[in-house]
């Protein structure tokens, strides 16, 4: 432990410090960049609950657009029917309780497989989430979505300020603690027993279960906590984002989460935050230079599979050790 | 049919008031055209699955690509081609598919034979967001719709209600293609050794068996049926941007019902669907789709590997 102390404290060091410095943000980003940079941010909570199952369990989910949609529209529709409860404070946990609910019934179903009958699984259970959405306007407002207004924040009313204002001051600081927060979590999930417990189910499933892991039942409890983290991601999206479609549960968003964390590279607890945002910048950059930025995004996909598969953070750690010798 | 019905209510209220009429051979009918579609689309998928090992999720593109291009040909024959010309000019859809299946399988999925599944699955999934886009640099953004080959053939009577005779010849198609699929895959020799790969690959390679090449072959197969299915379909909607999005996903529900690289349960599941989708849609169009699913889970929970699963 006392070794382990001494390699994580200039890392512990670093990542004050890149707090700090993110505290200062809105003072030197354009308020367009910023907001962005804050969607990066949601993404990043969701893809660091998604990499939970790809990258510590061994479980591929193309379904996670799912428990972003349940916490987006956990949000929503407490603004449409209890405008009353509209406050930051009641809006999260209820959003995560939604996402808890759809997690735990999907999961129920999916984790009894692997590979890829799993990630088929997931993907079609997503879309019935899709079709529910889609189908239901009178409830969820279908195609057109629903409007999420500026939330009251722990006593503090919005009302006449406007959104982007909102974005840029107070909010990117809850944000921030929120993410910070959920690193924090996940970091101390993933070194905790059950996080070892999880990846040993992922190495060999067969030696984790004979020596007492109870495979399925683990399998499970990563893939609620991981469904939770989206679904907290998909909440504080649906803030910056005022107002929520049923495109954030169709598989292509899904997908965009997978790709997100192999961006990044999912080997590494880092990889999927640097991944999120990435993507973030290069999916508005590309939509906004060409109509075909689908090619763009689909063309660096490629690429990325085919020569750098360990993502950008692993490429660096692999550039690391070799300078390190 | 919807003329008759009052005003006040609703069509699907006017059909359950008449269950007794003779309509309900017209919902299965549909059922089996929409089953004989979506079968095309399954079985292309599953043989790529089992013989491969790799879920193709741009499977549904390729069916688009099919459907354009079918769609392009007759657009570009004119009104005035002859019938001997329209039919088989539907085939440039699945010749095309095919050609953009051979490319995807040379330049993509051959690097990633040996690569874990994540790239394997990701891989198609760049496949598809890129071949969106390269329908839209090819055919631009608008619907392209090629009705002759269905109206050509006018409509037929069943038990007095009239029913357009293309449907049943979609559903002569698909039996056609899926016989001849059957023959291939139980009777010849490349079939058995198809069967052979996706039962036990290691095995298979050990006998000397060129697996890469078969892996080719079956990719290209897989890519030519979904061709075929759009194909088909373009006489009868319009072909879209995103056209392959819906099928593709009840292709999946289909290999989830029916299990992982079967071909018996591609049939078996896309009748399923196909029968759950017509019916569905006529007495619960707001839950259709959720119905699939909850028939999906009921399955799944009673039996986890699907109805023929290994």
């Amino acid at each position: 432990m006392g070794l382990k102390n001494v390699i994580t404290r200039p890392k512990f060091i670093i990542y004050s410090l890149l707090i700090l410095a993110l505290l200062f943000l809105p003072r030197i980003l354009s308020t367009f960049n910023l907001i962005l940079f804050e969607y990066g941010l949601t993404f990043a909570i969701a893809v660091l609950g998604f990499n939970l199952l790809l990258g510590y369990t061994g479980l591929l989910s193309f379904g996670h657009g799912a428990f972003f949609a349940a916490g987006a529209y956990g949000v929503a529709m407490i603004a449409k029917y209890f405008p009353g409860l509209y406050a930051m404070e009641i809006l999260i946990p209820g959003a995560l309780l939604l996402s808890l609910i759809v997690s735990a019934i999907f999961g129920f179903l999916c984790v009894r497989h692997t590979k890829i009958f799993f990630a088929i699984l997931a993907l079609a259970l997503s879309m019935l989430v899709y079709a529910l959405v889609f189908k239901f306007y009178h409830i969820t407002g279908g195609s057109d979505g629903l409007y999420v207004k500026v939330p009251h924040m722990f006593g503090m009313t919005f009302e006449g300020t406007r959104r982007p204002q909102f974005l840029s001051g107070i909010y990117y600081y809850f944000l921030l603690g929120v993410f910070v927060g959920s690193f924090i979590i996940m970091k101390g999930i993933v070194s905790s027993p059950f996080g070892k417990a999880l990846q040993a189910i992922r190495d060999n499933e067969l030696r984790a279960e004979l020596i007492g892991i109870r495979v399925r039942r683990y399998r499970l409890y990563a893939f609620i906590i991981s469904g939770m983290f989206t679904g907290l991601g998909g909440a504080l999206w649906s803030f910056i984002n005022g107002h929520v479609t049923p495109d954030v549960s169709h598989w292509v968003f899904s997908g965009e989460i997978v790709y997100m964390t192999l961006l990044g590279g999912f080997a590494i607890l880092e990889g999927p935050i640097i991944g999120a945002m990435i993507f973030t910048f290069l999916k508005l950059y590309a939509m906004g230079s060409t109509e075909y930025w689908m090619f763009i995004i689909g063309l660096t996909l490629i690429i990325l599979v085919l020569l750098l598969p360990t993502g950008i953070a692993g490429g660096f750690k692999k550039l690391a050790d070799r300078i390190t010798g | 049919m919807i003329s008759r019905s009052p005003p006040t209510i609703s069509f699907s209220r006017y059909l359950l008031a008449n269950r007794n009429s003779k309509m309900w051979i017209i919902y299965i009918l549909n059922g089996l055209y929409f089953a004989a579609l979506i079968f095309l689309i399954s079985l292309g998928l599953n043989i790529i699955l089992g013989v491969m090992g790799i879920l193709n999720l741009a499977h549904g593109s390729l069916y688009a690509i099919g459907a354009f291009m079918a769609a392009w040909t007759v657009i570009a024959l004119g009104k005035g081609a002859p019938m001997f010309l329209i039919y088989p000019s539907l085939l440039s859809g699945v010749v095309i598919a095919a050609l953009f299946g051979l490319f995807m399988e040379y330049l993509l999925i051959r690097p990633m034979y040996k690569r874990a599944l994540e790239y394997q699955l990701l891989i198609t999934f760049g496949a598809l967001l890129l071949l969106e886009d390269v329908i839209k640099m090819i055919w631009g953004g608008e619907a392209y719709y090629a009705s002759r080959p269905c109206d050509v053939l006018g409509t037929c009577h069943i038990l007095g209600n009239p029913y357009p005779a293309y449907f049943l010849l979609v559903m002569i198609m698909a039996l056609i293609a899926g016989l001849l699929i059957w023959v291939f895959m139980f009777k010849t020799k490349v079939g058995v050794m198809l069967r052979a790969i996706s039962l036990d690959r290691e095995m298979a390679t050990a006998l000397g068996l060129n697996v890469h090449k078969m892996g080719t072959f079956a990719f290209v197969l897989g890519s030519a049926l979904a061709g075929l299915a759009g194909a088909l379909v373009v006489p009868t909607t319009p072909a879209l941007l995103g056209f392959g999005m819906e099928p593709l996903i009840l292709a999946f529900i289909v290999v989830v019902i029916g299990g992982l690289g079967s071909l018996k349960g591609a049939l078996a599941g896309s009748l399923i669907v196909g029968q759950t989708r017509s019916i569905g849609i006529v007495l619960f169009p707001e839950i259709e789709l959720a119905l699939l699913f909850l028939i999906a889970a009921v399955i799944l929970v009673a039996k986890p590997q699907g109805l023929f699963g290994r």
